[in-house]
């Protein structure tokens, strides 16, 4: 950090000076779920997100992956300890822990992603999964010849379900009489990196006549897109932009992107820009989206494109409602 | 668990150091490999586990845990049965103490909830053991497969009751609320100023564990259901032949095994978490194997080879916050290669050192 300051005094002559000092400031670090950093899904964005805020400032930040419940709140502890600050946990597993850490060091900053924590040192960012994947399901209604189309859990909690709940609503508002089939893989960690049963589960879904089948399952969801490709249907990707991985075989991706509120927290952090309270990314935030690139471009028609954006106009102008799974625990 | 013809200081002790010892040079060629220094990495790792209140604390906390799974295959071993589903038969203990803990913490202090805790975890673990126990008595299904067969069973189980049934309304978590202060036991740091544990999870739940590994000590070489167990365990025929009912021996001892397995669960739920969550035993059981084998199946073993995991698993995870090149995969390696060297490769040095002590000893009297 000495270095660094050193460096753009010497070079800005003393002008950037102050945003230099702020940015020798901050400390930030990352707590990642039991999935670990490298999931290809959810704490891999978080992770992308640090990545590019250290290419962009420079400022360097600390991790660290956890093996079992115990270390949440030790993680944490060690982190404030060592004045890092702003502290971002990945997961809703981590909602305890952060809200106990939290109260103990009331002058560091911490935020959480996927849970909402009431404390004025606690920015809580979640996602409107639903709205993304409704959009999603409008395009899978589409893209399907047979009105068939799956969908590939990771584990049935609540999260999963959301997905779930709102891609079968986007599926339905195209096509009432579609049939849309759900399968989850497991019921441990596994779940969310076991891509053979999920190619497994994506196939006997074809079998039953689905010809686009839409993951939220982390690691698994490679196993259903591979699965797609090798069964010439259309796989959807999640979380991250999987459009690339199999090209002309993934329709498009529902994109959440924890790495956008992960590197922008940082940002926040260190422009004295911070701020607590729940942020609530939906598509009018950019937060969800669906994801359209050269890969993708041949799959989705003109019609297509426009349905799908109609959809997303539709729900950010409140036209359209998506019912949160979450809300009520029941989907329509 | 024979002593072959060595001095128990040797069998006991010595051996397994020797075997911890190449475990850990093998690691450290491991460290060395991915470019780290090993002697830091040795040091962070001890100075993590025992080198202040609170890592020795946590230490503790998890040796609680591996007390209890350890023990519990252990009496399994007696009896000559692999108990595999310490992993289930914890997790289903959990939803005996969170039962316990939920109809109770908002009406007694936690000294009365205890012991409906303690009941509600040995019964759901037992009742989880006894299914694949009653298959292996009565119909001869061998108990190696039953076992981790239910340890997915009790996966489904758990998932399905905690997202649909134990869950507090409008919330995306698959965990029950958390107790209030009738459904908590005592950290140590509450209940004793003698040693500062800092903010360590360690509980009453450590003394549980060591009342435990006493009673078993007891049940075991004391009693004479004990006498049956070992008898059977040594040889099933002779037993059969004194008079013994096989059936009867297996039933019993998986209870106790699943019992022992289930009390895991008051340190962690009731001890650490105060809630029941999802995926809390987190490969505990299946550490309780090693942690057995390691401690030769005696209660003592078992304590020490439980905090020797417990340093492990402390430790480990202070090497992967000091050391950002040693990842949370480096640790679990490291481990691998402790219970490799202390289970698999067990008698690797035995005949060397029965070699070394044989040739100036009469044969020894094998005690008890």
């Amino acid at each position: 950090m000495k270095k660094l300051l050193t460096i753009s005094v010497s070079t800005l002559a003393g002008l950037a000076f102050s945003a230099a000092a702020m940015a020798a400031d901050i400390n930030p670090a990352v707590l990642y779920d039991l999935g670990g950093k490298f999931d290809k899904s959810f704490n891999e964005a978080a992770f992308t997100g640090a990545e590019k805020f250290k290419a962009d400032t420079g400022i360097g930040y600390r991790d660290f992956e956890i093996q079992n419940d115990a270390q949440r709140e030790q993680a944490l502890r060690n982190f404030a300890k060592r004045g890092q600050s702003p502290i971002i946990a990945i997961g809703f597993s981590q909602a305890n822990a952060v809200e106990k850490v939290a109260k103990e060091f009331p002058d560091i900053q911490f935020a959480i992603v996927d849970s909402v924590i009431d404390l004025p040192n606690v920015r809580s960012i979640v996602f409107k999964e639903h709205e993304g994947s409704y959009i999603v399901g409008v395009a899978a209604a589409l893209a399907s010849k047979t009105g068939k189309v799956g969908f590939v859990g990771g584990m049935d909690i609540g999260l999963i379900r959301k997905f779930a709940c709102g891609y079968k609503q986007g599926v339905m508002s195209v096509k009432s009489d579609a049939e849309v089939f759900e399968n989850m893989t497991g019921d441990t960690g596994a779940a969310w990196n076991d891509p053979v049963k999920g190619g497994e589960l994506a196939k006997s879904q074809f079998d039953k006549g689905a010809d686009v089948v839409y993951h939220a399952a982390g690691g698994t969801g490679i196993g259903v897109l591979q699965a797609a490709h090798d069964a010439g249907k259309l796989g959807i990707g999640v979380d991250s932009n999987q459009n690339g991985l199999f090209p002309g075989s993934v329709l498009t991706s529902m994109l959440k992107r924890v790495d956008v509120a992960v590197a922008k927290t940082f940002e926040d952090a260190k422009n004295d820009a911070w701020s607590s309270g729940v942020q609530v990314l939906g598509l009018a935030e950019g937060g969800v989206d669906w994801a359209l690139d050269d890969n993708n471009a041949s799959l989705v028609n003109a019609d297509m494109k426009a349905a799908v954006e109609k959809a997303k106009a539709d729900i950010i102008s409140g036209t359209v409602v998506v019912h949160d799974y979450m809300a009520d625990n029941t989907c329509p | 668990m024979s002593a072959g013809q060595l001095p128990r200081w040797v069998d006991y002790g010595l051996i397994p150091l020797i075997n911890l010892i190449a475990a850990f040079l093998v690691s450290g060629l491991v460290v060395l490999l991915i470019g780290e220094n090993p002697i830091d990495a040795v040091r962070v790792l001890i100075w993590g586990a025992l080198g202040f209140g609170e890592g020795v604390g946590f230490t503790l906390f998890y040796a609680t845990n591996f007390i209890f799974t350890g023990l519990a295959v252990a009496v399994a071993f007696h009896a000559g049965l692999f108990n595999i589903g310490g992993e289930g038969q914890a997790y289903v203990g959990g939803l005996g103490v969170a039962l316990a803990c939920l109809a109770l913490d908002r009406i007694v202090p936690w000294w009365v909830t205890l012991p409906v805790a303690v009941a509600g975890a040995a019964v759901m673990g037992a009742a989880w053991a006894f299914i694949p126990a009653w298959l292996q008595a009565k119909r001869g299904s061998h108990i190696v497969i039953t076992t981790i067969m239910f340890n997915f069973i009790s996966y489904s189980l758990m998932v399905y009751l905690l997202v649909n049934v134990l869950a507090k309304p409008g919330s995306m978590q698959p965990e029950t609320r958390t107790f209030e202060e009738g459904g908590r036991l005592p950290f140590l740091n509450d209940i004793q100023s003698l040693v500062d544990f800092g903010t360590a999870p360690v509980n009453l739940a450590l003394v549980l564990a060591l009342i435990a590994s006493a009673l078993v000590w007891v049940i075991i070489w004391r009693t004479r259901l004990g006498y049956e167990i070992r008898s059977f365990g040594a040889n099933a025929t002779a037993a059969v032949y004194a008079g013994m009912s096989p059936a009867r021996i297996i039933i019993i001892t998986m209870l106790i095994s699943g019992g022992l397995s289930g009390m895991m669960a008051l340190n962690e739920i009731m001890g650490s978490q105060h809630r029941l969550l999802i995926e809390f035993v987190a490969g505990y059981g299946f550490v309780g194997i090693a942690v057995a084998l390691m401690g030769r199946a005696h209660p003592v073993g078992i304590i020490l080879a439980a905090i020797l995991f417990g340093m492990l698993y402390q430790g480990g995870a202070e090497l992967a916050f000091e050391m950002p090149a040693i990842s949370r995969d480096m640790i679990i390696v490291i481990q691998g290669l402790v219970i490799l060297f202390a289970g698999a490769l067990e008698n690797l040095f035995r005949p060397a050192i029965v070699r070394i002590f044989t040739p100036s000893r009469a044969p020894a009297v094998q005690a008890g």
